[in-house]
């Protein structure tokens, strides 16, 4: 350090800040700021491992210690610094003027590594490890201490993805503050006393938490290690690649950690705008799927004479499908695009151009899901387009909003680290969470959050009620507070009137609304106009001044485009599957997550020509007529926009892998059909897209303006059925990853005491649930559930809903006991 | 030029059919290289036939040349093939670029790795020069057993590890 401040020039002390000085360099700091972070902001690092800026200080460790003096007379002892705030005219020496503080950190380390094992060679941390770090710069060359180390039995499962090595742990209690304290999920615990003071799993409550990756993360040493990850690779073989979630619209930074080729973890990357330091499970664990052994890497012709999928050249794939979309766009009616939720915006972008250039259609829709128009009404009024930048919603909003009322939206199962924001939130006591919702599921515990309970449709009615109801007052008032945010889920498009009730809250409060889809391809599509009455940037189909730009841009003639809206997903498949339509082109769709996967499937197969762009085989690449198979995540660039409207961009990890974007594969099909769509890479689509720019059409979409139906009763014999998706479920994206999938959340049916009596229903016995379609057996649980209604998972284990009672949020569904067989 | 120079070089030559032969007769002559001579590389085993590797990629680490690749895996219950968790899963020296200094020997924290005086590596296939796990595995001795299997001596780990050899020789005295 050679630029000491010069004596002469005094620091000037603004309000609420104190000088102090550290290692004899004067420093001004924020009151309450903890001497440990001063010091860093100075370049002094004070050696430390319970310390972590984003969990509450413990003072476990004691390796931070310095010698403080205050008010001229030093303190008796070492002082750790992660624990001591700033004051004024504070005389701080670390290690690097002070040998007390110097000896006393040495004594520390020694203690520290009395028990520690000698493993180093065979722990995942060697490498990369706090402590071998520390304990080389700030620890003694050699041990004093001869006799038997403690030992532990080696490591125990926490859960099917985290284990434990007692040996190895500091009890710096990093893990256990993160599971109380950002997770909420104290399934870790300090338990014993003494010598025998250890880590252990909370007793009587079995382990359960979607976030339980990140204590691996932040353990400074080797004490929790990831199943899955295991002995895998070293960190110096390792190469390092920031990337982006490809799971939920939360969009978290994330580093992918790769090795020869092959994706070998990935860790929660820093943004303190987005995932602060965390990530899910989900987004952490689940990658293997794109190296499944069915993953598709050549591509397919549906054979002539034998009916069969053959693999063929790129050259032959492309003309045949470039053939059969021509044909069945002129002469059988047109072609329908399904483009799936999953895509970067530079993918989904090439998907709309496609639609509308090549097939000359607005018959294209991202939402592989149940929606309704109402839905996109609400997206073309108040969700395309908003960003960070142009004062949409953001995380940093919800930590600082007085209220949040999440409706249709479950925010742990649906976008953790929008859960853990609330969390932080209401933690710090600013933050009032209402879920709207039907039960106190763990997430309306976890926020310190009120239930506005209500029956599955009876969504809208319960807001309307929440104007005039005496008993949410408090709800409403909290939401009339400045800042305020309403939050909405997926599910909301499957409960008629359930938009416009939020818009007229919104209004009626001056609460910001907020739309957070599950997909983290969704909000992109949105903007990048893969829907039948949006072209890119929000420009409405029907307004010609929109139109107008976009065929300039596009060089197209003059009213090229369609100004008619074209039709949504379920209209689509209506229409293949009454041979309206001629053909499909369809991404990355899974039918049984449509409302009605039956005639999904009906459609595919009645509809004359059906191209797929696909990873893995589905249940559309087995009735289409070409297959083209498209790159995952690591193997191409591009970005996603996350539900804030945030880019987060990404580039590639695995390079010359061959695999092809989407956008690569639709612009050569393009040509094959004499269009250009310039989106070779997702680079140029990019700039294709910035081109377009903002629209100068002042023309606004109209709102949804649904009146709220009554709340729906179902009848003498039936239940209203109430479901969304679990975090940890059978989506195809966590395929090959059976340590994940241990720790999914066990599928149960939830009912409320009277319903179960009602049908005779035993709790902890089978309950069978059931519409024409099919029937679906879950052990029943008790839960504060409304009369009358019956919660299930939407996709987890046996409780594939749509699939197999082709039923969603709201529906009537019959409810009986199962009679309890021999042996189940 | 003397006139006696051109006799002085046949003299040399003369001379020189009475001092000992340094050429060696190679293949034919097969001779004992220095007794610490850096040959190709052995991964050595426990007295029951486990293996010392324990994955840990410290040799790959050291290697200069980039020659060592190692992959490390989990043993479980049923399939053992070093004692505690880890074992090399993946074990491949590349004798292409391996220029013998020896330094993943030194790395080595389990005495897995050592180097045998065996210096014939050469080859006219770039392929069969990557010498893998069961290339360099060191013959299974009397006594020892192929993995997988369960750790066979001493009551505990300690044991195994401190009087594994010895309690290994006796059980061989007594076979005898
Ligand atoms: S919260 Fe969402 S974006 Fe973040 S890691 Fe999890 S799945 Fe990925
Ligand atoms: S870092 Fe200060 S006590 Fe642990």
């Amino acid at each position: 350090m050679t630029v000491a401040p010069e004596k002469s020039a005094e620091l000037v002390v603004p309000e609420g800040h104190v000088k102090l000085t550290i290692d004899g360099l004067e420093v001004v700091a924020p009151k309450g700021e903890l001497l440990i972070r001063t010091a860093e902001r100075l370049g002094i690092v004070i050696p430390r491992f319970c310390d972590h800026p984003l969990l509450d200080p413990a003072g476990a460790c004691r390796q931070c210690l310095v010698e403080v003096e205050m008010g001229g007379r030093p303190m008796p002892k070492p002082q750790a610094s992660c624990t001591m705030t700033v004051a004024e005219g504070m005389v701080v020496k670390t290690q690097h003027t002070s040998p007390v503080a110097d000896k006393a950190q040495q004594g520390v380390m020694e203690l520290l590594l009395i028990n520690h094992p000698l493993d180093c060679p065979i722990c995942d941390k060697g490498g990369e490890c706090p402590l071998q770090n520390q304990a080389l710069a700030h620890g003694r060359a050699d041990s004093r201490f001869h006799e038997t180390k403690r030992t532990f039995p080696k490591p125990i499962p926490i859960s099917t993805q985290v284990l434990l090595d007692r040996e190895r742990c500091v009890l710096c209690q990093r893990c256990t503050r993160f599971s109380s304290q950002i997770a909420g999920d104290p399934f870790i615990e300090l338990l014993e006393r003494g010598a025998q003071q250890q880590i252990g799993i909370a007793q009587e409550k079995p382990f359960q938490s979607y976030f339980s990756g990140n204590t691996i993360q932040i353990c400074p040493v080797g004490a929790l290690t990831s199943a899955a990850y295991r002995f895998r690779s070293r960190p110096f073989d390792l190469v390092s690649t920031p990337s982006v979630c490809e799971h939920c619209s939360s969009g978290c930074a994330e580093r992918t950690d790769w090795r020869r080729g092959k994706v070998m973890r990935k860790l929660a990357g820093e943004d303190p705008e987005v995932n602060e330091e965390w990530i899910c499970d989900k987004g952490r664990f689940a990658f293997r799927y794109a190296t499944a052994a069915d993953r598709l890497l050549r591509p397919m012709v549906r054979d002539a004479d034998s009916g069969q999928l053959r693999e063929s050249s790129w050259t032959e794939a492309l003309r045949v499908a470039a053939e059969g979309l021509a044909k069945a766009r002129d002469e059988a009616g047109g072609v329908g695009v399904l483009a799936g939720g999953r895509l970067t915006v530079e993918d989904a972008y090439a998907y709309g151009k496609f639609a509308r250039v090549a097939l000359r259609t607005n018959d294209v829709d991202f939402r592989a899901r149940p929606h309704s128009a109402e839905e996109l009404e609400f997206l073309a009024a108040s969700v395309v387009g908003t960003s960070p930048e142009s004062g949409g919603v953001t995380f940093r909003q919800l930590e600082s909003a007085p209220a949040v009322l999440c409706v249709a939206f479950e925010p742990e199962e649906e976008a953790p680290i929008v859960f853990l924001r609330l969390r932080k939130a209401a933690r710090k006591g600013r933050t009032k969470v209402f879920h709207l919702g039907q039960w106190t599921s763990p997430a309306v515990d976890k926020t310190f959050g009120t239930l506005l309970p209500c029956v599955p449709g009876g969504e809208p009615a319960a807001i309307e009620g929440l104007f005039f109801n005496s008993g949410t007052a408090e709800a409403f008032e909290a939401l009339s507070g400045s800042g305020s945010v309403i939050l909405v889920g997926e599910r909301a498009a499957e409960v008629p009137g359930l938009f416009s009730s939020v818009l007229r809250l919104a209004e009626r409060t001056g609460a910001k609304a907020a739309w957070i889809p599950r997909r983290a391809g969704e909000r992109g599509a949105l903007d990048a106009g893969v829907l039948p009455n949006l072209l890119p940037g929000g420009r409405q189909v029907t307004d010609g001044t929109a139109r107008a730009e976009v065929e300039q841009a596009w060089g197209l003639a003059a009213g090229a485009l369609s100004a008619e809206p074209g039709r949504d997903t379920d209209a689509i498949l209506g229409a293949a599957a009454a041979g309206e339509l001629g053909g499909l082109l369809v991404g990355g769709v899974d039918p049984y997550d449509l409302a009605d996967p039956e005639l999904a499937l009906r459609a595919i197969e009645r509809a004359g020509f059906v191209v797929s762009l696909e990873l893995r085989p589905s249940a559309v690449t087995e009735r289409a007529d070409v297959v083209l198979p498209i790159a995952p995540s690591t193997e191409k660039s591009g970005s996603y926009l996350n539900w804030e409207g945030r880019r987060r961009e990404f580039g590639t990890t695995l390079d010359g892998t061959g695999a092809l974007p989407d956008c690569r594969v639709l612009d050569t099909l393009a040509v094959e059909m004499d269009a250009d769509l310039f989106t070779q890479t997702p680079a140029a689509a990019r700039a294709n897209l910035e081109r377009l720019g903002a629209t100068a059409s002042t023309r606004r979409a109209e709102p949804p303006a649904v009146p709220a139906p009554p709340a729906p009763g179902a009848g003498e014999d039936g239940v209203l059925l109430a479901t969304w998706h679990q975090l940890i479920d059978n989506g195809s994206l966590q395929d090959e990853e059976p340590n994940l999938a241990g720790t999914a959340r066990t599928p149960v049916a939830r009912l409320s005491a009277a319903t179960a009596e009602q049908f005779g229903v035993v709790a902890g016995e089978q309950v069978t649930v059931a519409t024409e379609r099919g029937s679906v057996t879950l052990t029943a649980e008790p839960a504060d559930l409304p009369d009358g209604v019956v919660w299930l998972p939407l996709n987890s284990g046996v409780s594939r809903l749509r699939r197999e009672l082709g039923a969603g949020h709201g529906a009537t569904v019959s409810l009986r006991p199962q009679a309890r067989g021999g042996n189940s | 030029m003397g006139v006696f120079d051109p006799l002085k070089g046949f003299g040399v030559t003369f001379s020189t059919m009475f001092k000992k032969v340094v050429t060696e007769q190679y293949p034919e002559d097969y001779r004992p290289t220095a007794a610490r001579y850096h040959g190709r590389h052995q991964l050595n085993r426990h007295p029951d036939g486990l293996e010392k590797c324990v994955g840990c990629e410290l040799c790959a680490w050291a290697c200069p040349a980039d020659a060592i690749f190692v992959e490390g895996g989990d043993n479980t219950e049923d399939a053992r093939f070093s004692p505690g968790e880890r074992y090399g899963a993946d074990y491949q020296i590349n004798y292409l670029r391996c220029i013998g200094c020896g330094l993943c020997i030194e790395a080595c924290p389990t005495r897995s790795l050592t180097m045998t005086n065996f210096y014939e590596l050469a080859d006219d296939d770039r392929q069969r020069l990557i010498f893998t796990k069961e290339d360099l595995l060191a013959p299974l001795l009397p006594g020892m057993e192929q993995p997988p299997h369960a750790m066979r001596l001493g009551e505990n780990e300690q044991d195994y590890y401190v009087n594994g050899p010895e309690l290994a020789r006796k059980a061989g005295e007594v076979a005898q």
